[in-house]
């Protein structure tokens, strides 16, 4: 594993869909790589045969009947959208 | 002493003997608040609801038919969301955000009685030790070092519930844990902070940091409050799948004070290199307190100790990372203004990059790198199974006979605000250090003030349960608060 260069950060940021300027890359790169490095003690670790915890607690997914138990809150849903109109979140234009 | 400085406990008697009127302990803690800016621990008051609601519980005393929460003010941290109530969470992202619902544990404490004073100061979605990453500034500790002025973090990410519980704003709070931030700041501010089991609270409308990870938990000046508050907190929520469908006890009758046979393991990897003698002493003293109470003192080991942080800032951050893709200026929130031209991945960018501070941006991104393609397997797999065999440590420990563990519950006591602010991010993760593992393998694990350092600041121990025993952990916790018998409150000078 290696180092995370200024290539990498701008992906990230891209990735993560947060705009992150030209000038700021570099330090950003060596900020992530700082807490990278600091992840690779796991590397020292024997996790042969361990399978990876997929819930701390055994537990089964519980399971519900497949009906419809809420619904009809249009205007609560919309309430705290930063732009709606005739009832539907408004975004700016998504297909050219 | 004001009635805001009672106890849960002492309250809910006094109410029940007419001493005092519900209206009137809540007018005491409004007035308290009133007081106490320069604190910065509540964010959004709800000074008309309170008293509305303290109104309510009044009728109901009066009626003989008090549930146990019956007219007692608590604050609620901003994580939670509450119907009508500004809910940010901390973050620019949610500014103006009022949910049109209410979180299981509020919803719960409500029909339990209580009365909500207002929202609670934290760091932006959790992230943070020291309360700096909010988006409304720190809460300020209400402890300062003897004889100083300098203003101390109240530790994080539940910082202002800690303040204002530890400086008598309000009777007990809500906090939430994924890798210390009940714990860590309850020891900060010499009250007690329990997280509890994952999956003893219900998750529902409390904002996402890391699912598998958060939990609520009850903050308060005694034990026996935090077992009172986390009897009204808990229990199966069908809205949550992974809340335990298991009976919950009645913890304040666990109270026994005895624990006499009881084993009790001092994990030997929690002895770190340069942690202050204040720490190490008082840890020696802990142990002491439960030997003298008849419990057994076993030295044990959980091997795999020095891989939790690492382990857990992996494992964190990737799930926020998915957690926090929901805020994209859509549906709630901020939405960054566009430039002509701007379709929707520029207000995406936009919207996250303005909204978000800097330590949420840099492990939203963090979590995005563990998960991408190509270093999922090398990063988040591993660190899965690396928390598989935390958890191992802890259940080989118990199938030893051990009943509760024993440690520091933070490597320091309050540290400046600002101290931190050129440090590494990392420096800052080491804040967690005894309290991520709990988180981790999903053991209830509480914090007790048990001593003052040599400056006067508050110190706690902490000790962890097994699963699902939080009874039996309130009362360890309940035999070395009496014994440590830390009555210390801060000076005020706010």
């Amino acid at each position: 594993m290696s180092a995370i260069d200024t290539d990498t950060a701008r992906k990230v940021a891209r990735l993560a869909r947060i705009r992150v300027a030209e000038d700021r890359l570099p330090a950003l790169a060596a900020e992530l790589s700082g807490i990278l490095a600091f992840m690779e003690q796991l590397n020292e670790v024997d996790v042969t045969g361990v399978e990876p915890m997929v819930s701390v607690t055994p537990m089964r997914l519980k399971r519900r009947a497949d009906v419809v138990a809420d619904g009809g809150r249009q205007a609560a849903v919309l309430a705290n959208a930063p732009e709606a109109a005739e009832g539907f979140f408004a975004v700016p234009k998504v297909v050219e | 002493m004001s009635l805001s400085d009672l106890t849960i406990a002492a309250a809910r008697d006094g109410l029940r003997r007419r001493d005092f009127t519900a209206t009137e302990l809540t007018a005491s803690c409004l007035e308290a608040i009133g007081q106490a800016g320069a604190l910065n621990a509540f964010v959004h008051l709800t000074a008309e609801r309170a008293r509305a609601m303290a109104a309510a519980a009044d009728a109901r005393l009066a009626a003989g038919d008090a549930p146990a929460l019956c007219g007692i003010p608590l604050g609620i941290k901003d994580l939670f969301c509450t119907e009508g109530v500004e809910s940010q969470a901390g973050s620019r992202i949610l500014a103006g955000f009022r949910p049109p619902y209410e979180s299981t544990v509020t919803r719960q404490l409500w029909q339990a009685g209580a009365v909500m004073l207002g929202k609670l100061n934290m760091d932006e979605f959790a992230m943070g030790s020291s309360n700096e990453t909010s988006c409304y500034g720190p809460a300020v500790n209400p402890w300062r070092r003897q004889g100083e002025a300098t203003p101390l973090t109240p530790g994080g990410s539940s910082g202002g519930s800690a303040a204002a519980v530890a400086a008598g704003l309000c009777l007990g709070a809500t906090g939430t844990d994924t890798g210390g931030s009940i714990r860590q700041p309850a020891a900060f501010t010499g009250i007690v902070g329990l997280k509890p089991t994952y999956g003893r609270c219900s998750r529902w409308g409390i904002v996402a940091f890391a699912s598998s990870l958060d939990q609520a938990g009850p903050m308060t000046r005694t034990v026996r409050d935090a077992a009172i508050m986390l009897a009204a907190m808990a229990g199966a929520d069908p809205l949550d799948s992974t809340s335990a469908e298991l009976p919950v006890p009645d913890f304040e009758a666990a109270l026994s004070g005895d624990i006499r046979g009881s084993r009790i393991g001092i994990p030997r990897e929690y002895r770190m290199d340069g942690m202050p003698a204040a720490i190490g002493r008082l840890w020696q003293e802990g142990a002491a307190m439960l030997r003298d109470a008849g419990a057994e003192i076993v030295d044990i080991s959980l091997p795999h100790t020095k891989y939790a942080l690492p382990a857990y800032y992996v494992i964190a951050p990737a799930e926020a990372s998915s957690n926090l893709a929901r805020y994209d200026g859509v549906r709630y929130g901020h939405r960054a203004p566009l430039a002509p031209g701007d379709g929707i991945v520029e207000m995406y960018e936009k919207t996250r990059a303005e909204g978000f501070g800097t330590e949420v941006r840099r492990r939203v991104m963090i979590g995005t790198y563990v998960l991408s393609a190509g270093f999922y397997d090398a990063y988040y797999n591993r660190a899965r199974k690396v928390r598989a065999l935390i958890r191992r440590d802890f259940e080989a420990a118990f199938a030893a006979g051990i009943d509760a563990i024993l440690t520091p519950a933070t490597p320091s006591a309050a540290f400046p605000l600002g101290a931190m602010a050129t440090a590494d991010p990392v420096q800052m993760y080491l804040n967690d250090v005894f309290t991520v593992t709990v988180n981790l393998a999903g053991l209830p694990g509480i914090a007790v003030p048990a001593g003052l350092d040599g400056e006067g600041l508050p110190l706690g121990l902490q000790l962890i349960g097994r699963p699902w025993e939080e009874a039996a952990l309130l009362n360890h916790a309940d035999v070395l608060e009496r014994a440590a018998g830390f009555v210390s409150r801060p000076a005020k000078w706010w």
